[in-house]
């Protein structure tokens, strides 16, 4: 079985800091890494062609740069890379990006499982997995947190829910978005890495993927950024001290109308 | 294509639209702002912050669309097993503000089977209108039925803004119809108003976890679509007897086809553990030195009726499962009260909780991030500290 899992580069949120003159973020010097939630995606890719056979080939949209994030997935286990690049692709939002992924996927075709992360660390919309699924008109199961059964036809999943979680029974292919429960990744092995180094990337552009140049980059996206702020960072407030006791009530009488 | 360009003539050096990329795309050269292509996004932050028009970003022409049919505002109103959960009620309150400023009617969709009465409830909660689609295959969520109906209801009837919650179903639904209806659909909003002028819906949202927040609108596309947290928005008072019109719908078989097959429903957690619903919730993380630790706090989240958190380091040493984890890999929660236990309080943490109302840090380091943030900071040992305030709030509360 083929299969397929999208990824994103994104800042390294714990390197992220805000420059408290300006109060904006320090980008200088910020590493840039798969997005942690794909971290879970790829391992559970692999994890399928282990099982299952066939190959899996991760594909991203980004700057030149973001061949790094694919030399990492090699690395982690992916057998082939594909970088989607293109300037007409600057300023996409969600509609815009799950379209374009949509037309790569398309063109590598032949696919049984598509795996994305539920979400970006970066951007946090959890849009573009349930979008690409919607472009290829095909099933979705997202939130997934266990693959039950798999074969070449069907896949009988647990979709978790906030309650707990549902058992779905999807034909392939189908999309799914995978939580940090389904798995833990693996560390790069040193074949692995040694395969990224050498590992051939394709890069496509918007010709490439035969796009509408109409449905691309910002001309394709539906929203706009009309206003950039940054809020109020938050302070921290008094500290309580004393006894275990004498704190405790103390702070039963700071949170009396708040507690019923 | 897309370009973006500076207006020289009207660029005066002042250096706002460098502050505000966050790409670091912008440079001075010579007292005039450049941009360095092969970093700027086009994601126009900073055409928003320049104060002097210098910047302008084109967009390539194309029939603009006539927006002019649709109108009122919609609010998708998620049920389960018949109870119409509570984050419905928060946005028909946020969507009664948008509707009066826009002085159109607010509506709710229902979909669901045999819920005809809970749709004609959705009156005593500020709906003028409610749209209900009773089917066998919509009594629980299921993707493709959910989106095709929504989006034949949005062909059909032509809403200017509708709302959704930010909720596992709502975000999954939401998402497909914005593909189905060639909308614009902006993620997790904390606050939403009106441009009456231009009849937008002003979106906002934090982005780069809570750093940054952005203002989005989707201006040549209807309808405008967002999806809405929890606990951001205040729940629409009840009204008793406040008539509303139901609109009942059926669509042809189709409609209603569904690709995956819903096996089981299996819910283990019980109300205690819905994190995103809960008022007050009670965190641990790695100070709770184990399992032993985590019962100290299910004591105090009982006393005080609420749910229990924790941090990453918490669950991968299993001390506690991961629909408990709060965090950039886990939940963003909002509660009135978030107990932060022998957590230190790393980005990735607070990242998730950091919009609560209060927070409350206990943790031995008196330099622990957390106490940065935290609204009240207690010093001290947990094991001591945790049954001190439950032995309180027990008493307090006279349970």
């Amino acid at each position: 079985m083929n299969i397929i899992v999208c990824i994103k580069q994104v800042p390294n949120t714990t390197d992220v800091k805000i420059d408290p003159a300006t109060n904006t973020l320090v980008r200088d010097g910020v590493e840039s890494v798969i997005n942690p939630f794909d971290a879970y995606a790829i391992e559970e890719a692999v994890r399928l062609k282990e099982k299952v056979g066939g190959k899996v080939t991760a594909v991203t949209m980004g700057p030149p740069q973001a061949e790094k994030a694919l030399r990492d997935a090699i690395a982690l286990g992916c057998d082939e890379g594909v970088l989607v690049s293109d300037r007409k692709f600057a300023g996409s939002d969600t509609w815009a990006t799950s379209y374009t992924l949509s037309a790569a996927i398309e063109k590598i075709g032949d696919y049984g499982v598509i795996v994305c992360g539920k979400q970006a660390s970066d951007g946090d919309t959890a849009q573009v997995g349930p979008g690409i699924s919607a472009h290829l008109d095909i099933p979705q199961v997202t939130y997934v947190r266990k693959i039950r059964e798999i074969n070449e036809k069907t896949a009988v999943v647990e979709r978790m829910t906030e309650e707990g979680f549902d058992v779905v029974e999807t034909p392939l292919p189908c999309l799914f978005t995978v939580v940090k429960e389904i798995n833990t990744p693996r560390m790069p092995s040193i074949k692995g890495m040694m395969r990224a180094k050498s590992a051939k990337i394709s890069k496509w552009t918007a010709a490439d993927i035969d796009a509408d140049p109409a449905a691309l980059g910002l001309d394709g996206s539906p929203t706009r950024v009309v206003k950039i702020f940054t809020p109020e960072p938050r302070k921290g407030g008094e500290m309580i001290s004393g006894s275990a006791g004498d704190v405790a009530k103390e702070l039963a009488e700071l949170l009396k109308g708040e507690v019923v | 294509m897309a370009s973006i360009k500076v207006h020289l003539e009207k660029c005066t050096g002042c250096t706002l639209c460098v502050k505000a990329c966050p790409f670091g795309a912008i440079h001075m050269s010579e007292k005039k702002a450049v941009i360095d292509m092969a970093l700027c996004t086009l994601c126009g932050s900073c055409v928003a912050a320049c104060r002097f028009s210098a910047i302008e970003m084109e967009k390539a022409g194309g029939a603009k669309k006539d927006l002019s049919a649709y109108k009122d505002v919609w609010v998708f109103c998620e049920q389960k097993k018949g109870v119409v959960q509570s984050i419905s009620y928060e946005l028909l309150g946020e969507g009664r503000k948008l509707a009066d400023k826009l002085g159109v009617k607010l509506a709710a969709v229902l979909l669901g089977e045999g819920l005809d009465a809970v749709a004609e409830s959705l009156g005593e909660r500020g709906a003028d209108k409610v749209y209900y689609v009773g089917h066998p295959s919509l009594k629980a969520y299921q993707d493709e039925p959910y989106s095709e109906v929504l989006s034949r209801l949005v062909e059909e009837y032509k809403p200017e803004v509708l709302l959704c919650g930010a909720t596992t179903i709502g975000r999954s639904l939401i998402s497909r119809v914005a593909i189905k209806a060639d909308a614009g659909l902006t993620a997790d909003c904390t606050a939403l108003d009106i441009d009456a002028k231009e009849r937008l819906l002003l979106q906002t949202r934090p982005a780069f976890g809570g750093n940054i927040m952005a203002t989005i609108t989707a201006p040549n596309h209807r309808p405008q679509m967002a999806t809405v947290r929890h606990k951001v928005m205040r729940e629409a008072p009840v009204e008793k007897g406040r008539k509303t019109e139901v609109i009942k719908k059926d669509y042809p078989a189709e409609a209603y086809a569904s690709r995956t097959k819903l096996l089981e429903m299996v819910e283990e957690l019980g109300a205690t553990v819905n994190l995103s619903e809960a008022d007050i919730i009670v965190a641990g993380g790695r100070g709770m030195g184990g399992k032993e630790g985590f019962a100290l706090l299910e004591d105090l989240a009982k006393v005080l009726g609420g749910a229990v958190g924790a941090s990453r380091s918490a669950v991968d040493a299993d001390w506690i499962s991961y629909a408990h984890q709060v965090g950039q890999t886990g939940k963003t929660v909002v509660p009135k009260i978030y107990f932060a236990c022998g957590i230190s309080g790393q980005i990735q943490h607070l990242i998730g909780m950091q919009s609560s109302k209060i927070i409350v840090a206990v943790n031995k380091d008196p330099e622990a991030p957390i106490f940065k943030v935290a609204t009240y900071g207690i010093v001290g040992d947990v094991n001591e500290v945790v049954p001190a305030i439950t032995r309180e709030f027990k008493r307090v509360l006279n349970k």
